[in-house]
């Protein structure tokens, strides 16, 4: 059986046109760019060559506004800590949206613990930020708010550029997580009205093991992780070379091919959301057009995601869910609550994040499978009365 | 996984002598057990479960582990059984091999209750 992969939001495999550019730099060119001696200059030039592809991605001012961390989970931690930290003495207030990434919402948990107020903004029922709730929630004293530029989850993809007008009327700065939006569908840092973006590297199809987090000019902001002082002093630890070269490079194809990419696999979205939505008690989650060209999301009612997981693994297709059964809490999706579902329809949720190794010619075989799986663990479940 | 891609005793029994439900939608996971008794021996079970893999695995099993069993030994059947039948569940899964016996033993009592009356 081919094997169908449609859990890209979970892990993406690495360009083989990024594998071949940046693997130099694990064997040859493997030196330390602090190094003074030539090779290691180089080396520090191939994090500069980096920064600018990264930065042409988001149109960042320039490339001193990119730092390079470990990964997306890193990048998050550095807006949110080091501004809060930065910035303590104008205010003690940090908010973000009830959709945001764990580890955006952790975070600011630890804050919260610490004395800082933790505001969260609610959604509507496609995960669109509620902007009147933002506008209440925002004291003055607001140093940093959180708001994602799409969801993982449900594909949504935020108004940003209003809720940057809102943010600034009354807060510090904005802080937005693109990492399932970047590379999808095209950012601009400055035209958004963006203070904070965190990128993956994975997530362009580059190699793990790199991040990046877009610091706009003149925003304060400190270390959260003390050492030798690399990235500007933001971010101390040895550059990862590797990782970070094939970063710059992934993020320059993502560029150069994202609109093409974009419109075929709209197409192949578009045909897996009418055809799936075509099954009994089946439902789109999240926003009908607003979302990202390589998402679709669904739930399905009476039955358990973790079961539709593993029964279309049987198909050899891989895809996501939010079903508690799936965590390591046994509390459903934190965002398919947001959105008001209940948690019996929460349970019952499957994600397909779409890829480069996607087809339209998929389509049919995905859809069979997804039918038959429905129907078998219909069959099953106690709460379908005849 | 064999028990998940090919569970056994699915349906629903008609008239059973017990019948046992256990669990909730809310949580994620629930079960029901019919049986049908002669002179104390089980002689079919068939079960229904919305849940996880781990769910439906344990639910299949413990139909299996109880089918021709007399109802005080099958009563017995306890969450670890399940288990070790299966060679092992994950701990956070463990949750789910409980909700399987207790849906045999509420099938049981039942029918304890219905053969006093």
């Amino acid at each position: 059986m081919e094997r169908i992969y449609l859990d890209h939001a979970s892990s993406m495999p690495v360009d083989q046109r990024v594998l071949e550019f940046a693997k130099p730099y694990l064997i040859e060119k493997f030196a330390n760019p602090s190094s003074l001696y030539n090779m290691g200059a180089e080396n520090k030039e191939v994090l500069e060559a980096a920064r600018k592809k990264i930065a042409d991605l988001i149109n960042a001012e320039n490339t001193k506004s990119i730092i390079f961390t470990s990964c997306a989970t890193e990048s998050n931690n550095l807006a949110i800590r080091g501004t809060a930290l930065r910035n303590q003495k104008d205010g003690k207030t940090v908010l973000a949206s009830a959709i945001e990434h764990i580890s955006v919402i952790n975070p600011m948990k630890e804050l919260q613990k610490n004395g800082w107020n933790y505001n969260i903004i609610p959604v509507d029922k496609y995960g669109i930020i509620d902007l009147s709730e933002l506008k209440k929630s925002l004291p003055k004293d607001t140093i940093v708010t959180s708001i994602m530029y799409a969801n993982n989850e449900i594909g949504t993809i935020e108004p940003i550029k209003e809720i940057s007008k809102i943010v600034h009327e009354n807060g510090k700065y904005l802080h937005v997580d693109a990492t399932a939006a970047a590379g999808r569908i095209p950012i601009d840092v400055q035209k958004d009205g963006i203070d904070l973006l965190t990128l993956s590297s994975n997530d362009l199809y580059g190699p793990p093991g790199a991040g990046a987090l877009y610091v706009k000019p003149g925003v304060k902001i400190q270390s959260v992780m003390p050492g030798g002082g690399q990235e500007r002093g933001l971010r101390s630890g040895t550059e990862n070379v590797f990782a970070i070269a094939g970063m710059g490079e992934a993020a320059k194809i993502a560029k150069q091919e994202m609109k093409k990419e974009n419109e075929r696999l709209t197409k192949i979205r578009d045909k897996l959301i009418s055809e799936i939505t075509k099954i009994e008690e089946s439902y789109l989650t999240g926003h009908p057009t607003q979302r990202l060209p390589n998402h679709a999301s669904f739930r399905f009612s009476h039955i358990e995601g973790e079961s539709i997981l593993l029964n279309m693994d049987m198909y050899n297709i891989q895809i996501a869910t939010g079903s508690a059964c799936s965590s390591k809490t046994l509390e459903p999706s934190h965002v398919l609550l947001a959105i008001g579902l209940k948690h019996e329809e929460a349970h019952g949720s499957m994600v397909m994040t779409l890829g480069n190794s996607n087809k339209i010619e998929q389509v049919p075989v995905i859809v069979k499978a997804v039918k038959e799986t429905v129907e078998r663990l219909r069959k099953l479940s106690p709460l379908v009365k005849k | 996984m064999e028990h998940f891609t090919n569970p056994r005793n699915v349906g629903v029994i008609e008239n059973p002598d017990g019948y046992g439900k256990v669990g909730n939608p809310v949580c994620g996971d629930l079960m029901e057990i019919y049986i049908k008794v002669k002179d104390d021996i089980i002689t079919d079970i068939k079960f229904k479960t919305f849940g996880c893999g781990s769910a439906i695995a344990t639910s299949s099993m413990v139909t299996e582990l109880a089918k021709g069993k007399h109802v005080d030994e099958a009563i017995k059947i306890t969450r670890n059984d399940v288990a070790d039948e299966l060679e092992g569940l994950p701990p956070q899964k463990m949750h789910c091999s409980n909700l399987a016996a207790d849906a045999l033993q509420a099938a049981i009592k039942d029918y304890k209750e219905k053969k006093k009356k």
